[in-house]
């Protein structure tokens, strides 16, 4: 049984049908890398399959280890085990950083039977797991993404994944926003995070970002379709040709 | 002897019964609905007042008389009839509830989350119980230790009769008998409430918590608190619980006086939660109080921190009178409203002193149909030379049926002193929401973790112990706010 099985997905926001269509299967340990030109439903994607409101399936179904999961609240997926790390991370003003990831650590555990973890424990944790994304302590006191640059906004949110081991990790345009040394050591971070247990679907304007997350296979995103799917070469050859050529709607 | 008295134990000895009759005689009695002097007598006389008191009580009767509730506050409070409220010994209603089964089931939910003993929820509920938890050895043990600190605390109608001096000296000096319609009618007919003493040089050696004071019950709806902090001594005063209370009393107004002498500290800080009623506000209580603190001394420094979740209206403005030299005055709230509750809360800050200085951190949160108004005043008097106020007030909307208002009131008389006021509204953003859901928190957890961040500055200053229970309450008081 594969991980994540996306079968003919349409989705609308609001009147706008945004996705017309999309097939695609991720197994276990799997890299997927999905490209596609501005506007052309990757974030929808993102947002669809993590179960926001305001993004409705009009047809079609999403299968995480065989489960539907169209009837469960963005919640209910992430306890599920999907994770979403996000472009634009959102700051809580307030919200201390230990005391989110807690919560968010607890969720997951309560959800599987496990015993909740206890604070001294869970600081160990977090410190050794931070320590590993070169994240800095006084950045761990701080109200959750409240006055981070760029950079530490997203190996925040690697941090994340790396606390809440996720069996499917969706990156949404992780790379926006970096300098070439961030990207690195977001792009480190990540492959530490690559195991034969968990798929990830990695979403990207830019070839660049695959260079360091190398990937099983790509596939183009436009017009709310996937228009071609390949191996790692068929991003170079987007960055080489652009997207222009790719499928009718690109 | 006399001779009432030989016949009164001649006729104990020879039944054995005729104390407990005679005790449960006076227990029974009560004066009838309605105000009038005949019945402040009648309350005076049950305390066994002295006669100075039942004095000030019909003056200020009197003046009450001569008064009309304050309409300016952003509220719409029904008519209430003074004529048909007990206001001393109410009966139980035949509508108090018999069992918990006849309590709201909402209520008793809450009361789960917050993890109270069925024993409590009972006294809270208002269901009649024999033994209320074993808070009288607490007590007295509490009791032996202050006394040896020298600090008195005690019933504020224990006081009356045996610190009269001091009593005399500052009660109504702070919140004087005329201030308005409710602390007139307070005045007239406060049945108890608290009276603290902190003498020269002492730091109290505890928390002072209503929680622990002896003849909790009955206090009544018209609580009466006098805190007196004399030359360089500290107190922290607890009030209120996190658990919500029901009362049959629906008009509750409450009196708190605080004094500070030279170098003196009070820190008042208070979680009410008294019963909002259901969704349409019905049955809660309206809560009409008046507190004022008085920094009489120089650097002497008064602090309020209150969580107000509970009660159908809330009319309350923590003030502080600024007169000594260097005096400090703080106001930290967070007002939480929900369903149809109403509340018009916020401080004043009167600088009379040279160098005083005051703080304001308000947060409202506003859910439901609810309204939520800050309405503060800052005033600079002549004397007040370089006085600062700073004043931060924020509001939280969640969902689009509520209201948010800020009221702000400023004058300034010396042209040295220096007024800050920042304000902002915002929304729990969608945004953020699902951040925190896409991490795995359902609804509740997540509005309560955003909610408890934007109100984090006020959270820190609540007692350790507190602050923990108010989170959770604040958490609890939003649930089916968002969806």
């Amino acid at each position: 049984m594969s991980l994540l099985e996306i079968k003919n997905l349409h989705a609308r926001i609001g009147d706008t049908e945004i996705l017309h269509g999309i097939d695609l299967t991720i197994g276990r340990s799997e890299v997927h890398a999905i490209m596609g030109p501005n506007g052309s439903g990757k974030s929808t994607l993102s947002y669809v399959l993590s179960g926001r409101d305001g993004y409705e399936v009009t047809e079609g179904d999403i299968l995480l280890d065989g489960e539907s999961v169209l009837e469960m609240e963005a919640d209910e997926r992430a306890r599920a085990g999907m994770f979403l790390a996000f472009q634009y991370p959102v700051e809580l003003p307030g919200v201390g950083g230990m005391a989110f990831l807690r919560a968010a650590v607890n969720a997951r555990l309560r959800e599987s039977g496990k015993d909740e973890v206890d604070q001294l424990e869970f600081v160990k944790m977090v410190r050794a797991e931070a320590k590993e994304l070169g994240i800095k302590d006084d950045m761990l006191k701080r109200p959750v993404n409240v006055g981070f640059s760029g950079g530490e906004k997203k190996r925040y949110e690697i941090l994340q994944m790396a606390l809440l081991k996720p069996s499917l990790a969706i990156l949404d345009e992780t790379d926006s926003g970096l300098d070439v040394d961030a990207l690195k050591i977001v792009s480190e971070g990540v492959n530490m995070l690559r195991s034969a247990e968990r798929g990830m679907l990695v979403i990207t304007h830019y070839q660049r970002l695959l260079n360091h997350i190398v990937p099983d296979q790509v596939h183009i995103l436009a017009g709310g379709r996937i228009v071609k799917s390949g191996d790692k070469t068929l991003a170079i050859e987007v960055e080489e040709n652009g997207y222009a050529g790719l499928g009718d709607a690109a | 002897m006399v001779a009432t008295v030989e016949t009164i134990e001649a006729v104990e000895q020879a039944t054995g019964a005729y104390k407990y009759g005679f005790v449960t005689d006076i227990e029974t009695e009560k004066a009838p609905k309605g105000l009038s002097e005949d019945v402040i007598r009648f309350i005076s006389a049950k305390k066994m007042e002295p006669e100075w008191m039942l004095d000030w009580r019909l003056k200020a009767y009197r003046y009450w008389l001569k008064m009309t509730p304050p309409d300016w506050a952003k509220l719409n409070i029904p008519p209430i009839d003074y004529d048909d409220i007990y206001y001393y010994a109410a009966p139980k209603s035949a509508e108090a509830p018999k069992s918990l089964d006849e309590v709201d089931p909402e209520l008793l939910r809450t009361y789960e989350k917050l993890g109270i003993p069925l024993n409590e929820q009972k006294m809270l509920a208002g269901v009649a119980v024999d033994a209320v938890f074993d808070s009288v050895s607490v007590a007295t043990t509490f009791r032996e230790e202050l006394a040896k600190a020298g600090v008195i605390f005690c019933p504020i109608s224990e006081a009356i009769r045996e610190y009269p001096d001091l009593v005399r000296r500052y009660m109504g000096s702070v919140v004087p008998v005329s201030d308005n319609y409710f602390s007139a009618l307070n005045s007239a007919v406060f049945t108890d409430g608290s009276f603290v003493y902190i003498p020269k040089g002492v730091r109290c050696p505890m928390e002072l918590s209503t929680y622990f004071r002896i003849n909790e019950k009955n206090t009544g709806q018209f609580e009466r608190t006098l805190i007196i902090a004399e030359d360089s001594s500290y107190v922290s005063y607890l009030e209120g619980c996190t658990a919500p209370q029901r009362d049959e009393n629906q008009l509750h107004a409450a009196v708190v006086e605080l004094v500070a002498q030279t170098d003196a500290e009070i820190k008042y800080s208070t979680v009410q939660n008294w019963y909002p009623g259901d969704e349409t506000g019905k049955g809660g209580i309206y809560n009409f109080v008046t507190k004022r603190g008085a920094c009489r001394g120089d650097r002497s420094k008064i602090s309020w921190t209150q969580v107000e979740t509970g009660s159908a209206i809330t009319w309350k403005y923590p003030s502080c009178v600024l007169k000594g030299k260097d005096s400090v005055g703080e106001f930290y709230s967070v007002a939480v409203t929900n369903g149809a509750q109403q509340a018009d809360t916020g401080t004043k800050m009167i600088h009379l002193g040279e160098g005083s200085r005051s703080t304001i951190i308000s947060k409202g949160i506003s859910a439901g149909r609810s309204n939520n108004t800050y309405r503060g005043l800052v005033e600079m008097n002549k004397a007040a030379e370089n006085s600062r106020n700073f004043t931060q007030c924020d509001s939280l909307l969640v969902g689009d049926t509520c209201g948010a208002h800020t009221v702000p009131y400023m004058v300034s008389r010396n042209p040295s002193a220096k007024i800050e006021h920042e304000a902002t509204t915002s929304r729990i953003s969608e945004d953020q929401l699902f951040y925190c859901l896409q991490r795995g928190l359902d609804e509740e957890e997540a509005v309560s973790l955003i909610v408890n961040g934007f109100c984090k500055e006020v959270m820190k200053e609540l007692p350790m112990e507190f602050a923990v229970e108010a989170q959770k309450l604040i958490g609890i008081s939003l649930e089916g706010s968002v969806g």
